[in-house]
Protein backbone atom coordinates (compact mmCIF):
# COMPACT_ATOMS: atom_id res chain seq x y z
CA UNK A 1 0.00 0.00 0.00
CA UNK A 2 1.76 3.20 -0.95
CA UNK A 3 1.90 5.77 1.54
CA UNK A 4 -0.10 8.70 -0.09
CA UNK A 5 -3.33 7.02 -0.07
CA UNK A 6 -5.84 8.55 2.51
CA UNK A 7 -8.64 5.72 1.63
CA UNK A 8 -8.58 2.50 0.29
CA UNK A 9 -11.68 0.66 -0.77
CA UNK A 10 -11.03 -2.99 -1.17
CA UNK A 11 -13.73 -5.52 -2.69
CA UNK A 12 -16.32 -3.87 -0.83
CA UNK A 13 -19.87 -5.06 0.17
CA UNK A 14 -23.34 -4.16 1.20
CA UNK A 15 -26.40 -6.00 1.82
CA UNK A 16 -29.15 -4.07 2.47
CA UNK A 17 -31.77 -6.50 3.78
CA UNK A 18 -30.65 -9.12 1.96
CA UNK A 19 -30.42 -7.16 -1.53
CA UNK A 20 -27.12 -6.39 -2.51
CA UNK A 21 -26.51 -2.70 -2.93
CA UNK A 22 -22.61 -2.79 -3.30
CA UNK A 23 -21.42 -5.80 -5.05
CA UNK A 24 -17.71 -5.47 -4.80
CA UNK A 25 -16.24 -1.78 -5.23
CA UNK A 26 -12.59 -0.72 -5.02
CA UNK A 27 -11.56 2.33 -5.01
CA UNK A 28 -8.06 4.56 -3.86
CA UNK A 29 -8.12 7.68 -2.40
CA UNK A 30 -4.90 9.80 -2.64
CA UNK A 31 -4.23 12.64 0.08
CA UNK A 32 -4.77 16.04 -1.24
CA UNK A 33 -7.69 15.10 -3.93
CA UNK A 34 -11.15 16.04 -4.74
CA UNK A 35 -12.41 12.91 -5.73
CA UNK A 36 -16.07 12.58 -7.03
CA UNK A 37 -17.94 9.56 -6.59
CA UNK A 38 -21.12 9.61 -9.12
CA UNK A 39 -23.95 7.54 -10.80
CA UNK A 40 -27.77 7.60 -10.83
CA UNK A 41 -29.79 8.36 -7.62
CA UNK A 42 -30.04 5.02 -5.88
CA UNK A 43 -26.78 3.26 -6.92
CA UNK A 44 -25.60 2.86 -3.60
CA UNK A 45 -23.41 6.20 -3.99
CA UNK A 46 -24.89 7.11 -0.02
CA UNK A 47 -24.19 3.87 0.92
CA UNK A 48 -20.66 3.96 0.20
CA UNK A 49 -19.90 6.95 2.18
CA UNK A 50 -21.69 5.99 5.29
CA UNK A 51 -19.30 2.83 5.11
CA UNK A 52 -16.48 4.85 4.86
CA UNK A 53 -17.57 7.42 8.14
CA UNK A 54 -17.76 3.97 9.88
CA UNK A 55 -21.89 4.18 10.45
CA UNK A 56 -22.68 1.14 8.22
CA UNK A 57 -20.71 -1.70 8.69
CA UNK A 58 -20.15 -3.69 5.16
CA UNK A 59 -21.32 -7.05 4.65
CA UNK A 60 -17.63 -7.96 3.09
CA UNK A 61 -14.62 -5.96 2.02
CA UNK A 62 -12.88 -3.36 3.59
CA UNK A 63 -12.33 0.09 4.22
CA UNK A 64 -9.10 1.36 5.14
CA UNK A 65 -9.06 5.35 5.94
CA UNK A 66 -5.52 6.09 7.09
CA UNK A 67 -4.31 2.90 6.59
CA UNK A 68 -6.49 1.47 9.27
CA UNK A 69 -9.47 -0.74 8.60
CA UNK A 70 -12.58 0.94 9.70
CA UNK A 71 -15.45 -1.28 9.65
CA UNK A 72 -13.38 -3.64 11.88
CA UNK A 73 -12.99 -1.03 14.61
CA UNK A 74 -14.37 -0.84 17.70
CA UNK A 75 -17.57 2.42 18.50
CA UNK A 76 -15.07 4.56 20.49
CA UNK A 77 -11.96 4.03 17.56
CA UNK A 78 -14.54 4.87 14.93
CA UNK A 79 -15.77 8.23 17.14
CA UNK A 80 -12.10 8.77 17.38
CA UNK A 81 -11.32 8.78 13.69
CA UNK A 82 -14.75 10.63 12.97
CA UNK A 83 -13.14 13.88 15.00
CA UNK A 84 -11.21 13.49 11.96
CA UNK A 85 -13.67 13.78 9.38
CA UNK A 86 -16.18 16.04 8.14
CA UNK A 87 -19.53 15.46 6.26
CA UNK A 88 -21.70 17.92 4.56
CA UNK A 89 -25.61 16.06 4.52
CA UNK A 90 -27.83 16.88 1.47
CA UNK A 91 -29.94 19.07 2.90
CA UNK A 92 -27.66 20.60 5.51
CA UNK A 93 -28.62 18.63 8.29
CA UNK A 94 -28.11 22.22 10.48
CA UNK A 95 -29.78 21.77 14.26
CA UNK A 96 -32.51 23.83 14.13
CA UNK A 97 -32.66 24.63 18.17
CA UNK A 98 -29.24 26.14 17.62
CA UNK A 99 -28.22 29.58 16.22
CA UNK A 100 -25.59 30.24 12.83
CA UNK A 101 -22.74 30.54 15.27
CA UNK A 102 -23.41 28.00 16.91
CA UNK A 103 -24.27 25.61 14.79
CA UNK A 104 -20.94 25.66 13.96
CA UNK A 105 -19.54 26.23 17.49
CA UNK A 106 -21.22 22.87 18.19
CA UNK A 107 -18.56 20.73 17.05
CA UNK A 108 -15.83 22.78 18.76
CA UNK A 109 -17.52 23.04 22.25
CA UNK A 110 -18.40 19.03 21.91
CA UNK A 111 -14.83 18.12 21.33
CA UNK A 112 -12.50 21.02 22.80
CA UNK A 113 -12.08 23.46 26.31
CA UNK A 114 -11.33 25.95 24.72
CA UNK A 115 -12.50 29.18 25.59
CA UNK A 116 -15.19 30.59 24.84
CA UNK A 117 -13.37 34.04 23.23
CA UNK A 118 -11.25 31.63 21.44
CA UNK A 119 -14.30 29.37 19.95
CA UNK A 120 -15.91 32.80 19.04
CA UNK A 121 -12.74 33.63 16.95
CA UNK A 122 -12.57 30.30 15.30
CA UNK A 123 -16.41 30.19 14.56
CA UNK A 124 -16.07 33.99 12.85
CA UNK A 125 -13.75 32.93 10.64
CA UNK A 126 -15.13 29.54 9.86
CA UNK A 127 -18.13 31.35 8.74
CA UNK A 128 -16.14 34.10 6.74
CA UNK A 129 -14.65 31.48 4.85
CA UNK A 130 -18.44 30.39 3.45
CA UNK A 131 -18.91 33.99 2.93
CA UNK A 132 -21.83 34.22 6.53
CA UNK A 133 -20.33 35.85 8.96
CA UNK A 134 -23.47 38.19 8.92
CA UNK A 135 -26.00 35.51 9.32
CA UNK A 136 -23.94 34.41 12.78
CA UNK A 137 -27.44 35.66 14.92
CA UNK A 138 -29.86 34.12 12.23
CA UNK A 139 -31.84 30.17 13.27
CA UNK A 140 -31.13 28.01 10.34
CA UNK A 141 -35.17 27.66 9.00
CA UNK A 142 -34.43 31.49 7.80
CA UNK A 143 -31.78 30.51 5.62
CA UNK A 144 -31.59 29.84 1.76
CA UNK A 145 -31.02 26.59 0.63
CA UNK A 146 -27.91 27.65 -0.31
CA UNK A 147 -27.02 29.29 2.74
CA UNK A 148 -27.63 26.67 4.78
CA UNK A 149 -25.77 24.25 2.31
CA UNK A 150 -22.36 26.96 3.42
CA UNK A 151 -23.36 27.10 7.03
CA UNK A 152 -23.33 23.12 6.83
CA UNK A 153 -19.78 22.87 5.23
CA UNK A 154 -18.97 25.55 8.08
CA UNK A 155 -19.36 23.26 10.63
CA UNK A 156 -18.27 20.40 8.94
CA UNK A 157 -15.12 22.15 8.49
CA UNK A 158 -14.70 23.33 12.27
CA UNK A 159 -12.57 20.42 13.20
CA UNK A 160 -9.74 20.84 10.52
CA UNK A 161 -10.45 17.72 9.08
CA UNK A 162 -8.14 15.64 7.12
CA UNK A 163 -11.35 13.87 5.11
CA UNK A 164 -14.30 15.95 4.24
CA UNK A 165 -17.28 14.31 2.65
CA UNK A 166 -19.83 15.50 0.29
CA UNK A 167 -23.64 13.65 0.27
CA UNK A 168 -24.86 15.37 -2.68
CA UNK A 169 -23.73 18.74 -2.46
CA UNK A 170 -25.26 20.22 -5.33
CA UNK A 171 -29.39 19.05 -4.83
CA UNK A 172 -31.53 21.26 -4.96
CA UNK A 173 -29.42 24.60 -5.68
CA UNK A 174 -29.87 27.33 -7.86
CA UNK A 175 -26.86 27.84 -10.63
CA UNK A 176 -24.74 30.94 -8.86
CA UNK A 177 -25.35 28.76 -5.08
CA UNK A 178 -24.33 25.47 -7.04
CA UNK A 179 -21.44 27.04 -8.75
CA UNK A 180 -20.87 29.04 -5.07
CA UNK A 181 -20.09 25.31 -3.27
CA UNK A 182 -18.55 23.84 -6.16
CA UNK A 183 -16.01 26.82 -5.61
CA UNK A 184 -16.01 26.79 -1.49
CA UNK A 185 -15.53 22.68 -2.12
CA UNK A 186 -12.52 23.14 -3.98
CA UNK A 187 -11.40 26.31 -2.27
CA UNK A 188 -11.60 24.58 1.33
CA UNK A 189 -10.25 21.60 0.47
CA UNK A 190 -6.50 22.92 -1.26
CA UNK A 191 -6.48 25.87 2.26
CA UNK A 192 -6.97 22.73 4.78
CA UNK A 193 -4.79 20.69 2.69
CA UNK A 194 -7.63 18.15 3.36
CA UNK A 195 -9.16 15.09 1.09
CA UNK A 196 -12.73 15.11 -0.19
CA UNK A 197 -14.81 12.16 -1.58
CA UNK A 198 -17.80 13.88 -3.02
CA UNK A 199 -20.68 11.92 -3.87
CA UNK A 200 -23.04 13.64 -6.77
CA UNK A 201 -24.69 13.38 -9.86
CA UNK A 202 -23.59 16.85 -11.19
CA UNK A 203 -21.76 15.88 -13.86
CA UNK A 204 -20.49 19.64 -15.20
CA UNK A 205 -20.02 21.06 -11.85
CA UNK A 206 -17.45 18.17 -10.94
CA UNK A 207 -15.66 18.08 -14.40
CA UNK A 208 -14.79 21.57 -13.64
CA UNK A 209 -13.51 21.20 -9.62
CA UNK A 210 -12.51 17.23 -8.94
CA UNK A 211 -9.46 15.19 -9.63
CA UNK A 212 -10.92 12.44 -10.46
CA UNK A 213 -14.44 11.20 -10.76
CA UNK A 214 -15.36 7.21 -10.20
CA UNK A 215 -19.04 6.22 -12.02
CA UNK A 216 -20.89 3.12 -9.91
CA UNK A 217 -24.04 1.52 -11.44
CA UNK A 218 -25.46 -1.41 -10.15
CA UNK A 219 -23.42 -1.68 -7.60
CA UNK A 220 -20.03 -1.62 -9.23
CA UNK A 221 -17.39 0.73 -10.29
CA UNK A 222 -18.40 0.74 -14.30
CA UNK A 223 -15.61 3.51 -14.82
CA UNK A 224 -12.94 5.85 -13.81
CA UNK A 225 -10.88 8.59 -14.77
CA UNK A 226 -9.41 11.82 -14.69
CA UNK A 227 -12.14 14.89 -15.96
CA UNK A 228 -10.13 15.13 -19.28
CA UNK A 229 -10.52 11.57 -19.98
CA UNK A 230 -14.14 11.67 -18.93
CA UNK A 231 -15.14 13.75 -21.40
CA UNK A 232 -13.34 12.32 -24.30
CA UNK A 233 -14.29 8.78 -22.95
CA UNK A 234 -16.14 6.42 -25.46
CA UNK A 235 -17.53 4.58 -22.46
CA UNK A 236 -21.40 4.22 -23.69
CA UNK A 237 -21.91 4.57 -19.60
CA UNK A 238 -19.72 7.73 -19.07
CA UNK A 239 -21.08 8.95 -22.40
CA UNK A 240 -24.81 8.26 -21.66
CA UNK A 241 -23.97 10.08 -18.29
CA UNK A 242 -21.89 13.22 -19.39
CA UNK A 243 -24.27 14.05 -22.32
CA UNK A 244 -27.82 13.03 -19.62
CA UNK A 245 -29.15 10.81 -22.34
CA UNK A 246 -32.21 9.34 -21.66
CA UNK A 247 -31.87 5.85 -22.60
CA UNK A 248 -28.26 3.71 -22.97
CA UNK A 249 -26.63 1.16 -20.85
CA UNK A 250 -28.96 2.81 -17.87
CA UNK A 251 -32.27 1.56 -19.06
CA UNK A 252 -34.84 4.12 -19.25
CA UNK A 253 -37.31 1.93 -18.09
CA UNK A 254 -37.68 0.26 -14.92
CA UNK A 255 -38.12 -3.86 -15.48
CA UNK A 256 -41.64 -4.61 -15.43
CA UNK A 257 -44.15 -7.29 -16.96
CA UNK A 258 -44.45 -6.60 -20.84
CA UNK A 259 -46.75 -3.21 -21.01
CA UNK A 260 -49.56 -5.27 -22.87
CA UNK A 261 -50.47 -7.93 -20.11
CA UNK A 262 -50.00 -5.12 -17.40
CA UNK A 263 -53.40 -3.02 -19.76
CA UNK A 264 -55.10 -6.27 -19.44
CA UNK A 265 -54.67 -5.99 -23.62
CA UNK A 266 -53.34 -9.29 -23.86
CA UNK A 267 -56.20 -10.76 -22.05
CA UNK A 268 -58.84 -8.95 -23.77
CA UNK A 269 -57.28 -10.56 -27.02
CA UNK A 270 -57.60 -13.93 -25.83
CA UNK A 271 -60.99 -13.11 -24.91
CA UNK A 272 -61.92 -11.91 -27.92
CA UNK A 273 -60.82 -15.22 -29.83
CA UNK A 274 -62.99 -17.35 -27.80
CA UNK B 1 -62.74 -15.30 2.79
CA UNK B 2 -61.92 -16.45 5.87
CA UNK B 3 -59.02 -18.44 6.73
CA UNK B 4 -58.29 -19.88 10.04
CA UNK B 5 -54.76 -20.46 9.89
CA UNK B 6 -54.04 -17.26 8.40
CA UNK B 7 -55.49 -15.43 11.10
CA UNK B 8 -53.50 -17.34 13.51
CA UNK B 9 -50.54 -16.49 11.81
CA UNK B 10 -51.28 -12.55 11.75
CA UNK B 11 -52.46 -12.81 15.53
CA UNK B 12 -49.00 -14.47 16.24
CA UNK B 13 -47.17 -12.02 13.80
CA UNK B 14 -48.74 -9.34 15.64
CA UNK B 15 -47.69 -10.42 19.19
CA UNK B 16 -43.83 -11.31 18.51
CA UNK B 17 -43.82 -8.04 16.85
CA UNK B 18 -44.64 -6.44 20.00
CA UNK B 19 -42.67 -8.46 22.32
CA UNK B 20 -39.57 -7.81 20.16
CA UNK B 21 -40.58 -3.92 20.54
CA UNK B 22 -40.86 -4.15 24.16
CA UNK B 23 -37.29 -5.74 23.96
CA UNK B 24 -35.78 -3.39 22.14
CA UNK B 25 -37.34 -0.16 23.94
CA UNK B 26 -35.69 -2.13 27.02
CA UNK B 27 -32.25 -2.39 25.40
CA UNK B 28 -32.52 1.34 24.76
CA UNK B 29 -33.25 2.35 28.07
CA UNK B 30 -30.38 0.50 29.05
CA UNK B 31 -28.53 1.88 27.13
CA UNK B 32 -30.04 5.28 27.60
CA UNK B 33 -29.10 5.13 31.12
CA UNK B 34 -25.46 4.01 30.87
CA UNK B 35 -25.20 7.11 28.51
CA UNK B 36 -26.55 9.37 30.87
CA UNK B 37 -23.07 10.65 32.35
CA UNK B 38 -22.78 13.14 29.83
CA UNK B 39 -26.78 14.83 31.08
CA UNK B 40 -26.13 15.03 34.09
CA UNK B 41 -22.29 16.08 34.05
CA UNK B 42 -22.99 19.23 32.11
CA UNK B 43 -26.69 19.67 33.65
CA UNK B 44 -27.43 22.81 31.86
CA UNK B 45 -28.36 20.33 29.23
CA UNK B 46 -30.79 18.60 31.60
CA UNK B 47 -31.87 22.19 32.58
CA UNK B 48 -32.62 23.37 29.45
CA UNK B 49 -34.99 20.15 28.97
CA UNK B 50 -36.87 20.77 32.77
CA UNK B 51 -37.59 24.37 31.12
CA UNK B 52 -39.58 22.83 28.09
CA UNK B 53 -40.67 19.76 29.53
CA UNK B 54 -41.53 21.03 33.05
CA UNK B 55 -42.04 25.19 32.84
CA UNK B 56 -44.04 25.32 29.94
CA UNK B 57 -46.43 22.44 30.86
CA UNK B 58 -47.49 24.65 34.34
CA UNK B 59 -50.19 26.90 32.36
CA UNK B 60 -52.15 23.61 31.78
CA UNK B 61 -51.24 21.59 34.67
CA UNK B 62 -52.33 23.99 37.17
CA UNK B 63 -55.41 25.44 35.81
CA UNK B 64 -56.13 21.68 35.08
CA UNK B 65 -55.61 20.79 38.96
CA UNK B 66 -57.99 24.03 39.57
CA UNK B 67 -60.25 22.63 37.48
CA UNK B 68 -60.55 19.31 38.57
CA UNK B 69 -60.40 20.48 42.54
CA UNK B 70 -63.13 22.39 41.99
CA UNK B 71 -65.37 19.72 40.99
CA UNK B 72 -64.05 17.33 43.68
CA UNK B 73 -65.40 19.93 45.88
CA UNK B 74 -68.97 20.12 44.28
CA UNK B 75 -69.84 16.57 43.81
CA UNK B 76 -67.78 15.69 47.39
CA UNK B 77 -69.39 17.95 49.38
CA UNK B 78 -72.63 16.93 47.76
CA UNK B 79 -72.74 13.31 48.54
CA UNK B 80 -70.80 14.15 52.11
CA UNK B 81 -73.57 16.42 53.00
CA UNK B 82 -75.93 13.23 52.61
CA UNK B 83 -74.43 11.39 55.35
CA UNK B 84 -74.24 14.51 57.53
CA UNK B 85 -70.72 14.64 57.08
CA UNK B 86 -69.63 17.72 54.84
CA UNK B 87 -66.75 18.80 57.10
CA UNK B 88 -64.82 15.80 55.79
CA UNK B 89 -64.43 17.29 52.85
CA UNK B 90 -60.85 18.26 53.28
CA UNK B 91 -60.01 15.04 53.94
CA UNK B 92 -62.29 14.02 50.45
CA UNK B 93 -60.44 16.34 48.69
CA UNK B 94 -56.68 16.06 49.73
CA UNK B 95 -56.64 12.43 49.36
CA UNK B 96 -58.15 11.97 46.17
CA UNK B 97 -55.95 14.31 44.85
CA UNK B 98 -52.49 13.13 46.62
CA UNK B 99 -53.17 9.68 46.01
CA UNK B 100 -54.85 8.69 42.60
CA UNK B 101 -55.58 12.19 40.69
CA UNK B 102 -52.75 14.30 41.07
CA UNK B 103 -50.73 11.71 39.83
CA UNK B 104 -52.59 10.10 37.37
CA UNK B 105 -54.16 13.15 35.53
CA UNK B 106 -51.01 15.39 35.91
CA UNK B 107 -49.18 12.02 34.21
CA UNK B 108 -51.71 11.91 31.19
CA UNK B 109 -51.64 15.93 30.94
CA UNK B 110 -47.88 15.86 30.95
CA UNK B 111 -47.71 12.93 28.43
CA UNK B 112 -49.94 14.94 25.98
CA UNK B 113 -48.36 18.30 26.65
CA UNK B 114 -44.65 17.23 26.69
CA UNK B 115 -44.33 13.91 25.70
CA UNK B 116 -45.49 14.39 22.27
CA UNK B 117 -43.27 17.18 21.80
CA UNK B 118 -39.92 15.31 23.14
CA UNK B 119 -41.23 12.47 20.42
CA UNK B 120 -41.92 15.15 17.80
CA UNK B 121 -38.67 17.19 18.07
CA UNK B 122 -36.62 13.72 18.17
CA UNK B 123 -38.75 12.41 15.84
CA UNK B 124 -38.32 15.43 13.38
CA UNK B 125 -34.22 15.29 14.29
CA UNK B 126 -34.00 12.37 12.92
CA UNK B 127 -36.13 12.52 9.23
CA UNK B 128 -33.33 16.21 8.68
CA UNK B 129 -30.81 13.97 9.60
CA UNK B 130 -29.58 16.01 12.44
CA UNK B 131 -28.63 12.92 14.52
CA UNK B 132 -26.44 11.00 11.80
CA UNK B 133 -24.96 14.35 11.74
CA UNK B 134 -24.29 14.51 15.32
CA UNK B 135 -23.37 10.66 15.19
CA UNK B 136 -20.89 12.08 12.09
CA UNK B 137 -19.47 14.97 14.14
CA UNK B 138 -18.73 11.45 16.97
CA UNK B 139 -21.09 13.31 19.35
CA UNK B 140 -23.33 10.38 20.45
CA UNK B 141 -27.07 11.67 19.68
CA UNK B 142 -28.46 9.45 23.12
CA UNK B 143 -25.85 10.91 25.15
CA UNK B 144 -26.73 14.49 24.05
CA UNK B 145 -30.45 14.37 23.05
CA UNK B 146 -32.14 11.64 24.46
CA UNK B 147 -30.88 11.31 27.28
CA UNK B 148 -31.47 14.65 28.78
CA UNK B 149 -34.96 14.86 27.48
CA UNK B 150 -35.25 11.75 29.40
CA UNK B 151 -33.99 12.72 32.75
CA UNK B 152 -36.00 16.69 32.37
CA UNK B 153 -38.86 14.54 32.08
CA UNK B 154 -38.29 12.44 35.30
CA UNK B 155 -37.47 15.20 37.25
CA UNK B 156 -40.30 17.82 36.38
CA UNK B 157 -42.82 14.64 36.34
CA UNK B 158 -43.24 14.41 40.76
CA UNK B 159 -42.78 18.69 40.67
CA UNK B 160 -45.67 18.83 38.11
CA UNK B 161 -47.73 16.37 39.78
CA UNK B 162 -47.35 18.11 43.35
CA UNK B 163 -48.30 20.98 41.69
CA UNK B 164 -51.45 19.52 40.72
CA UNK B 165 -52.45 18.68 43.89
CA UNK B 166 -51.96 21.47 45.37
CA UNK B 167 -53.99 23.71 43.09
CA UNK B 168 -56.68 20.82 43.46
CA UNK B 169 -56.76 21.35 47.30
CA UNK B 170 -56.86 25.01 46.81
CA UNK B 171 -60.05 24.73 44.47
CA UNK B 172 -61.69 21.90 46.46
CA UNK B 173 -61.52 24.62 49.70
CA UNK B 174 -62.38 27.78 47.23
CA UNK B 175 -65.87 26.14 46.23
CA UNK B 176 -66.22 23.90 49.68
CA UNK B 177 -64.83 26.91 52.36
CA UNK B 178 -65.25 30.00 50.32
CA UNK B 179 -68.84 29.60 48.21
CA UNK B 180 -70.57 26.48 49.64
CA UNK B 181 -69.63 27.43 53.55
CA UNK B 182 -68.17 24.15 55.06
CA UNK B 183 -66.16 25.42 58.15
CA UNK B 184 -63.48 26.76 57.92
CA UNK B 185 -61.10 25.35 60.65
CA UNK B 186 -62.97 21.79 60.21
CA UNK B 187 -61.38 21.23 56.69
CA UNK B 188 -58.34 21.97 57.32
CA UNK B 189 -57.95 20.25 60.63
CA UNK B 190 -59.25 17.03 59.54
CA UNK B 191 -57.16 16.86 56.53
CA UNK B 192 -54.27 17.88 58.57
CA UNK B 193 -55.53 14.60 60.78
CA UNK B 194 -55.86 12.08 58.55
CA UNK B 195 -53.11 12.36 55.74
CA UNK B 196 -50.40 11.05 56.66
CA UNK B 197 -47.06 11.98 55.10
CA UNK B 198 -45.40 8.61 54.67
CA UNK B 199 -48.63 6.38 53.43
CA UNK B 200 -50.52 9.34 51.22
CA UNK B 201 -48.30 12.01 50.14
CA UNK B 202 -44.72 9.69 49.43
CA UNK B 203 -46.90 7.02 47.97
CA UNK B 204 -48.25 9.75 45.47
CA UNK B 205 -45.12 11.32 44.77
CA UNK B 206 -43.85 7.72 44.04
CA UNK B 207 -46.53 7.19 41.65
CA UNK B 208 -45.42 10.30 39.86
CA UNK B 209 -41.51 9.44 39.63
CA UNK B 210 -42.62 5.78 38.02
CA UNK B 211 -44.66 7.67 35.68
CA UNK B 212 -42.13 10.31 34.95
CA UNK B 213 -39.79 7.90 34.43
CA UNK B 214 -42.48 5.81 32.27
CA UNK B 215 -43.56 8.68 30.20
CA UNK B 216 -40.52 9.86 29.33
CA UNK B 217 -39.27 6.74 28.41
CA UNK B 218 -41.66 6.15 25.92
CA UNK B 219 -41.78 10.09 24.67
CA UNK B 220 -37.68 9.27 23.25
CA UNK B 221 -38.07 5.75 22.96
CA UNK B 222 -40.91 6.89 19.52
CA UNK B 223 -39.01 9.66 18.65
CA UNK B 224 -35.44 7.86 18.25
CA UNK B 225 -37.42 4.74 16.68
CA UNK B 226 -39.76 7.00 14.62
CA UNK B 227 -39.44 6.27 10.70
CA UNK B 228 -37.84 9.26 9.30
CA UNK B 229 -40.63 10.68 7.40
CA UNK B 230 -43.70 13.23 8.01
CA UNK B 231 -45.80 10.23 8.33
CA UNK B 232 -43.98 8.17 10.91
CA UNK B 233 -43.20 10.99 13.05
CA UNK B 234 -46.78 11.58 13.43
CA UNK B 235 -47.35 8.04 14.13
CA UNK B 236 -45.13 8.10 16.61
CA UNK B 237 -46.40 10.73 18.52
CA UNK B 238 -49.69 9.00 18.34
CA UNK B 239 -48.07 5.91 19.70
CA UNK B 240 -46.68 7.86 22.71
CA UNK B 241 -49.63 9.46 23.63
CA UNK B 242 -51.69 6.36 23.38
CA UNK B 243 -48.84 4.41 25.08
CA UNK B 244 -48.15 6.57 28.06
CA UNK B 245 -51.86 6.94 28.39
CA UNK B 246 -52.31 3.10 28.64
CA UNK B 247 -49.33 2.39 30.77
CA UNK B 248 -49.88 4.82 33.29
CA UNK B 249 -53.25 3.97 34.13
CA UNK B 250 -52.26 0.26 34.16
CA UNK B 251 -49.18 1.23 36.62
CA UNK B 252 -51.34 3.23 38.44
CA UNK B 253 -53.79 0.14 38.97
CA UNK B 254 -50.30 -2.40 40.00
CA UNK B 255 -48.87 0.20 42.60
CA UNK B 256 -52.05 0.95 44.14
CA UNK B 257 -52.52 -2.33 44.53
CA UNK B 258 -49.20 -2.67 46.16
CA UNK B 259 -49.58 0.54 48.39
CA UNK B 260 -52.39 0.62 49.34
CA UNK B 261 -52.63 -2.75 51.29
CA UNK B 262 -55.73 -2.65 53.34
CA UNK B 263 -57.91 -1.91 50.13
CA UNK B 264 -57.44 -5.53 48.90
Amino acid sequence: MSEDLLVQIENLQFDYGGKPVLRGIDMRIPKGKVVAIMGGSGCGKTTLLRCIGGQLRPTAGKVRVHGAVVNEMRQAEVYALRRRMGMLFQFGALFTDLSVFDNVAFPLREHTDLPEALIQNLVLMKLEAVGLRGARDLMPNSLSGGMARRVALARAVALDPALIMYDEPFTGLDPISLGVIGQLIRRLNDALGATSIMVTHDIQESLVIVDYIYFISDGKVVAEGAPEDIRHSEDPFVRQFVHAEADGPVPFHMPAPPFAEDLGVAAARGAAHV
Amino acid sequence: MFNPVELLRHLGAGVVERVWRLGVASRFFVALLLRSGTALRRYPLTLREIWFSGVLSLIIILVSGLFVGLVLGLQGYEILQRYGSAEALGTMVALSLLRELGPVVAGLLFASRAGSAITAEIGLMKATEQLTAMDMMAVDPVARVVAPRFWGGVISMPLLAALFSTMGIFGGWLIGVVFIGVDDGAFWSQMQASVDFRYDILNGVLKSAVFGVAVSLIAVFEGYDSAPTAEGVSRAITRTVVTSALAILALDFVLTSFMFRELS
